[in-house]
């Protein structure tokens, strides 16, 4: 059992306008995540690609037919911008599967 | 054992003392319902957070949460377990130590400071202010044609009463040196990898010494909930939300512009009069995205709604701008040919929203009803949204559609 009480203490008396005194770490605990890749061809490259930096539903909440053209440099951002290390051998078949399915 | 249910039901009754009768009723009945937002794959569950009522999920990590828009019709200001949520980078802060907390302010200052909150708390009254806070792609889902992105309906925005010590303040107490241009802003928030560019914004110096920019560190009278910022968060009034960094750490005096993707590449607009492009095509020169355009809704009426015929149909809604404040809003019960004038209620500042009323009479049919707020500046609503490739800036004149009978 994690130590509960004293920290919902803790918030309360910061909401009552205390200082902060009293020592000790808040916790805030994350739903799960539950959303999911579409099933198709190539799903296992963007599953084993993808989620290090992000959770499923950023792709999932794309607009609809966007076409390989967007998806390819979608890909090519997460890796030249954001730093993902997808080898350049996969950014075509990420796409082909993103442009397929969604 | 305390289950999680029971420590959040527990969290939630503090909460609710603290608010003073905020509703907290019927979340665990919704929180298993979707939304739909009104384009095309707008579907999103709902989700609660530790804190939070049900919101519209847009992502779980890092936490994108929209305000269902249905709570901008419960009042002017929207409260703290409604108030939308956006992040940028997977690794966001679980554990915070408020004892242990500091905020650095470095770079070309006479004095480096390193503040604990009650530091910061002591140095200066407090002050507050109402504003307004929106994401710079609030709306990007109903841009047309759609581009990539948070895909948000209307609820990626929020006004609140913030509280806290002017940056002005903080920087005065460090010195800001001579020769010195830009702050910029840094939060606990993090990248999932070392190689993605690090969450970190830039003011010009005198923007950050307006006195109105705030380190924020109370929410409504509370502190900030926790995925709004906690324990401080920069507020920055009339501007667009990538400013407002969260879990505030790090401020940086700089002689020179702050050398960072989330400034140089993220979060332009088109450099020309109406920050747009030819729909589809890039634009030619841009600058950072800065301050709101003037907006409207509607918020008693939903989109498709049912109303009573050759009745007085009672409307009222919210408008805002980037601080200029609004100066009239108009309605129009058919399709935008002929406008009526609204009355404004209670002004809470020229960075709040401002809520109107009016009374209409529409005959039995289908009806576009539309408003539009002109701000103290002289801007207005466009009645055909201007395109830019990002998505930001939203503001045309918004058409709820309603069924007389």
């Amino acid at each position: 059992m994690k130590p509960v009480s004293a920290k919902i203490l803790l918030v309360t008396a910061a909401m009552l306008g205390g200082g902060y005194a009293l020592a000790d770490t808040l916790s805030y605990e994350l739903p799960d995540e539950t959303a999911e890749f579409k099933p198709g061809p190539g799903v296992e490259l963007a599953q084993a690609n993808c989620v290090a930096c992000h959770s499923a539903d950023y792709i999932n909440t794309q607009p609809p037919k966007k076409g390989h053209d967007f998806w390819e440099a979608e890909v090519k951002k997460m890796k030249n911008t954001y730093g993902a290390p997808i080898d350049d051998a996969d950014i075509k078949g990420i796409a082909d599967y993103l442009s397929a399915t969604y | 054992m305390i289950s999680r249910r029971q420590i959040l039901k527990t969290a939630g009754s503090a909460a609710l003392g603290a608010a003073g009768g905020m509703a907290f009723s019927g979340m665990a009945a919704r929180a298993a319902e979707t939304a739909v937002l009104p384009f095309a794959n707008g579907e999103r569950p709902l989700v609660q957070y530790p804190g939070k009522r049900p919101l519209i999920c847009q992502t779980a990590r890092p936490p994108q949460l929209e305000t269902p828009f249905s709570v901008f019709n419960e009042g002017i200001i929207t409260p703290n377990d409604a108030f939308f949520v956006r992040y940028h980078l997977a690794n966001i802060p679980l554990d915070i130590d408020p004892a242990a907390y500091r905020i650095e302010v470095k770079g070309v200052v006479e004095k480096v400071l390193s503040l604990s909150l009650d530091e910061l708390k002591a140095m200066h009254d407090p002050v507050e202010i109402v504003a307004v806070h929106q994401c710079s792609g609030n709306s990007r889902g109903f841009f047309e044609p759609r581009m990539g992105g948070g895909q948000s309906g209307n609820g990626a925005m929020g006004n609140a009463r913030w509280k806290g010590v002017p940056l002005k303040a903080v920087l005065d107490k460090a010195g800001v040196k001579s020769g010195a241009t830009h702050v910029s802003f840094n939060g606990l928030d993090e990248p999932a990898l070392p190689e993605t560019p690090d969450f970190v914004k830039a003011l010009e110096i005198d923007h950050a010494r307006d006195g109105e920019v705030m380190i924020a560190f109370a929410m409504n009278g509370e502190d900030l909930p926790w995925l709004n910022g906690f324990p401080v968060r920069l507020v920055v009034p009339g501007w667009y939300g990538t400013y407002w960094v969260k879990h505030l750490t790090e401020i940086t005096v700089l002689d020179k512009p702050l050398d960072s993707f989330w400034m140089k590449t993220a979060y332009r607009i088109p450099d020309n009069d109406c920050n747009c492009t030819e729909p589809g095509k890039p634009a030619d020169t841009t600058v950072p995205i800065n301050r709101f355009k003037v907006r409207s809704f509607i918020t008693s009426v939903t989109d498709g709604g049912k109303v009573d015929a050759d009745a007085p149909l009672k409307l009222r809604g919210i408008a805002f701008d980037g601080g200029s404040g609004i100066k009239e809003v108009s309605v129009s019960s058919d399709g935008g040919k002929t406008w009526q004038p609204t009355t404004l209620s209670e002004d809470l500042g020229k960075y709040s929203f401002r809520e109107w009323t009016a009374t209409v009479k529409i005959a039995k049919g289908e009806h576009e009803l539309k408003v539009r707020a002109t701000a103290n500046d002289g801007t207005t609503q466009p009645e055909e949204q201007p395109w830019n490739p990002s998505g930001y800036m939203r503001n045309v004149i918004e058409t709820t559609k309603v069924v007389a009978a």
